[in-house]
């Protein structure tokens, strides 16, 4: 009994410490900490604000899913069908978890010797200038990193639907990619959308990759070749240094991340389970 | 027993054919030397013990094996004459022509609506759809249990409305063929009959294939029957299955030729 | 019975026996190629990401894969030679502590939802539910939350406990998960053949239930350490870094991830040799377990 309940009390416990210790930033701040933009922790004149943060959280969340969600739900319908044979595609999904595996600083160190000069030869051939760490930088490793989980999630619940139903679209007479488009992905779309949700959590809280590729500055620029910041990158950065109220303040900044988080990934369940429940 | 000769019943126009058709799973013959006539607007049973291949002989009509890798035909199918399987055949106009209903109901996640309109809607029907799907409804026999709820999930219904729900959905994209694979091994008694009652009704239209191990029903719905039977392969370890006997269902069950169709419908094996 | 006459379907007589040809739908098949090429692409374009980092951190790491990378120190920054010996030996320590903290825990946690939940199911969703958002959690509050318990000012400080902590944090939903799955595979007429013979219910699952399930479980538990080897966001404040060789689980200790993060932005070159040479033993340590994991499970029980 003691132990299944160590998970939901760690649960707590995380939940309880991280707001304990942001309680003296939420007195001081209060809400107005999620609209300000200003981020200084110079002694006696220490204000806080992490508007430009979140928006760099969600942006580079919500562009890493708009290449990963192609990509891999493409990956996932291509190695869920028959299209090459079996011991190929049992390789290529290993290969696919292997991006998964992957640590996150060898993605970030990848970035800056190997994508960002990449970037950079490319901008240059147009005339255009890159700085190197940035919001594309750090969001398309990002959706290299996101990329197995859509598309682990959705093959699986593609896998789960019963073979009855592929059986019944071709016996009549639709073709393989109309039975996929008008079948089987809408069957098992709440599986894939839950995926997608999971994958999103996952973007919003990935930091080492990030942290090394975006370029950590605290304004808002709609531009995607400027440098911008995510509240896990502002974590990783500024933790090991941070004293007194800045300290409280990186801890509200992390209770935003996780009430962030929290939202999405609940969602995500409750979206699985839809799944599981219909069939 | 080895007969290439086709096996033909009495009735005039020839839908499907068969000619000399052997059929493998990988390297794996499961079913030997088929050759039958199947006859126009008359249902035709194939009855036999479990693992003779009458279900594989029944997808091969409409290259539903197609969907099997390793599945493989050697030998002649026609429909009207014309190769099913030549290389321009495409096997979904095969499909479309060539209905299939299965052992387990299988609606889609779908409304009752859109699983009767899923087919004529792939194959571009642009006429008036709502009509479409009462009438394939009405044809079913189910129009007047689900007249009320056709935006509620096909899989609020019974099994046995599933069931008639998926012939429905089948008839509504205007096959010719109607294949059914034991289609009432999942139902209960009265449901079964309700599905047999339709398939006299839809025999004026459509030519009916039925599986079936139920003989009681090959004996009441069928106007001809197969009798498949497998025998074991020497130093292989498998079986293989062959169409022993095929001729009006009143001479297989009262009067079979062969010895071991009789010790099948009189119940001494299988 | 209702029969309709005069609807589509009676008009077989009629029937056009050339549509079966292919050429009448050559819109609707070369739709079918095009989605087949693209879905073909995307997994083309998916796996290139993996060919070209594995390919940079072999060539870049390779040349520095030598005796004393296993046996030095780090050098100062801006000279040149050494090794990493000291991240590699604290990773592993970090690595154990972590293990020893979170298998007990995590596997007891899946016998008891696997085993006893059957009786309260409600307390058993609610447990999976949050073995789930466990899972979630970004890896950094991990750390966040080992810092505000063992790190700040007032507490122990930066070491190599804190470290293992914060990784046994984030192993543990895994852990919990893949035990939980590997217990369910387990046939019930196992349990019940040996409660049959009398066994009790603790015996049933010590003796009968558990030794069925350990391959699956050290496939998870592989899983998990080959993952939490290559963390690095709950490392950077918990176990923070060290030069030094390994002094204690309480003082401060080197890690190979927090190093490639550290010398990865060090602007000079030995040091960014040195961050591409530890991504590659990384990398090696991480591919290899997650392979032999996968080899091993093969050879299953049930």
């Amino acid at each position: 009994m003691g132990f299944a309940l160590f998970i939901l009390l760690l649960l707590v416990a995380i939940g309880l410490l991280i707001l304990t210790q942001a309680w003296p930033a939420m007195q001081e701040f209060g809400l107005s900490f999620l609209w300000t933009s200003s981020w200084n922790p110079v002694e006696g004149r220490e204000s806080f604000g992490v508007l430009p943060i979140i928006y760099g959280t969600l942006v580079s969340a919500a562009i890493a899913l708009l290449i990963a969600v192609p990509l891999g739900l493409g990956t996932a319908l291509f190695l869920s069908e028959n299209f090459i044979p079996l011991k190929i595609r049992t390789v290529l999904v290993f290969m696919v978890e292997l991006l998964a595996a992957i640590p996150s600083v060898v993605y970030g160190l990848w970035g800056i010797f190997v994508l960002i000069p990449a970037l950079r030869w490319f901008f240059d051939l147009f005339g255009i200038f890159f700085t190197g760490p940035s919001m594309l930088a750090a969001s398309l490793v990002l959706s290299i990193m996101i990329l197995p989980i859509i598309t682990a999630i959705s093959r699986d619940s593609l896998a789960a639907l019963p073979p009855e139903l592929r059986q019944g679209s071709y016996g009549l007479g639709a073709t393989r990619w109309g039975t996929i488009f008008r079948v089987l992905v809408p069957a098992a779309i709440s599986g894939i959308v839950g995926g997608v949700m999971l994958a999103l959590g996952r973007a919003m809280g990935e930091t080492m990759a990030v942290t090394m590729l975006i370029g950590n500055a605290n304004t808002i620029s709609l531009s995607l070749l400027d440098p911008s910041n995510t509240i896990a990158s502002l974590l990783a950065n500024q933790f090991a240094e941070a004293r007194g109220i800045q300290v409280a303040a990186l801890m509200y900044a992390a209770f935003v991340l996780v009430i962030l988080t929290l939202i999405v990934n609940i969602l995500a369940d409750w979206i699985v389970r839809k799944l599981q429940a219909k069939y | 027993m080895v007969d290439t000769m086709p096996m033909t019943g009495t009735a005039t126009d020839v839908v499907l054919r068969a000619k000399d058709c052997d059929m493998y799973y990988g390297s794996l013959k499961a079913v030997r030397d088929v050759s039958i006539d199947i006859p126009k607007n008359k249902i035709t049973a194939f009855i036999g013990p479990s693992g003779c291949g009458k279900s594989t002989v029944l997808r091969c009509f409409n290259r539903l094996n197609d969907l099997i890798e390793s599945f493989r035909l050697k030998g002649q199918m026609t429909y009207h004459g014309q190769d099913l399987y030549a290389s321009d055949v495409d096997p979904v106009e095969v499909r479309r022509r060539i209905g299939i209903l299965f052992q387990k109901p299988n609606p889609f996640p779908k409304s009752i609506y859109d699983n009767i309109a899923y087919g004529p809607r792939i194959s571009g029907f642009k006429g008036d759809m709502d009509e479409l799907v009462e009438t394939s409804l009405r044809r079913a026999v189910l129009w007047d249990e689900v007249k009320d709820k056709l935006p509620e999930s096909g899989f609020s219904l019974s099994g046995g409305q599933q069931q008639r729900l998926c012939i429905a959905r089948t008839i509504a994209v205007q096959p010719e063929v109607l294949l059914m694979d034991e289609p009432c091994s999942a139902l209960d008694p009265i449901s079964t009959l309700k599905i047999e009652e339709l398939m006299k009704e839809l025999v004026q239209n459509y030519t009916i294939i039925i599986v079936t191990h139920n003989m009681e029903q090959a004996t009441r719905v069928a106007d001809y029957t197969g009798f498949y039977n497998a025998q074991v392969v020497e130093g292989a370890g498998g079986k293989v299955g062959y169409l022993a006997e095929f001729g009006e269902t009143q001479k297989i069950f009262n009067d079979p030729t062969l010895e071991e169709t009789k010790d099948y419908v009189t119940g001494r094996f299988g | 019975m209702t029969t309709i006459s005069g609807v589509p379907g009676d008009s077989s007589d009629t029937f056009d026996i050339q549509s079966l040809k292919a050429k009448r739908s050559r819109s609707r098949n070369l739709f079918n190629i095009i989605m087949t090429g693209l879905s073909g692409l995307s997994i083309l374009i998916a796996l290139v990401p993996l060919v070209l980092v594995l390919f940079y951190v072999f060539i870049n790491g390779v040349n520095r894969l030598d005796l004393d990378l296993f046996t030095q120190l780090p050098p100062p920054p801006g000279s040149a030679g050494g090794g990493i010996a000291n991240a590699i030996v604290g990773t592993l320590i970090v690595v154990a502590i972590a293990a020893a903290i979170s298998v007990p825990i995590g596997v007891l946690c899946a016998i008891w939802l696997s085993e006893f939940g059957g009786g309260d199911t409600s307390i058993d969703e609610y447990v999976r539910f949050g073995v789930n958002i466990l899972a979630g959690v970004p890896s950094i509050i991990a750390g966040v939350f080992i810092y505000g318990i063992m790190v700040r000012p007032g507490r122990p400080g930066y070491s190599a406990l804190a470290g293992g902590v914060a990784l046994a944090v984030l192993m543990l939903p895994t852990i919990v998960r893949t035990a939980d799955e590997a217990l369910k595979i387990v046939p019930q007429e196992i349990r019940w053949a040996a409660l049959a013979v009398g066994a009790s219910n603790y015996q049933t699952i010590l003796k009968v239930v558990l030794p069925a399930a350990i391959p699956s479980i050290l496939t998870g538990v592989t899983l998990a350490i080959a993952r939490a080897a290559g963390e690095t966001a709950p490392l950077i404040f918990t176990a923070l870094f060290s030069p030094f060789r390994f002094n204690g689980v309480t003082n401060p200790i080197a890690t190979l991830s927090v190093l490639v993060y550290n010398f990865a932005t060090l602007p000079f070159q030995p040091q960014q040799e040195l961050a591409w040479a530890a991504s590659l033993v990384l990398v090696l340590m991480v591919l290899l377990t997650s392979i032999i994991a996968r080899v091993v499970t093969r050879q299953k029980t049930y």
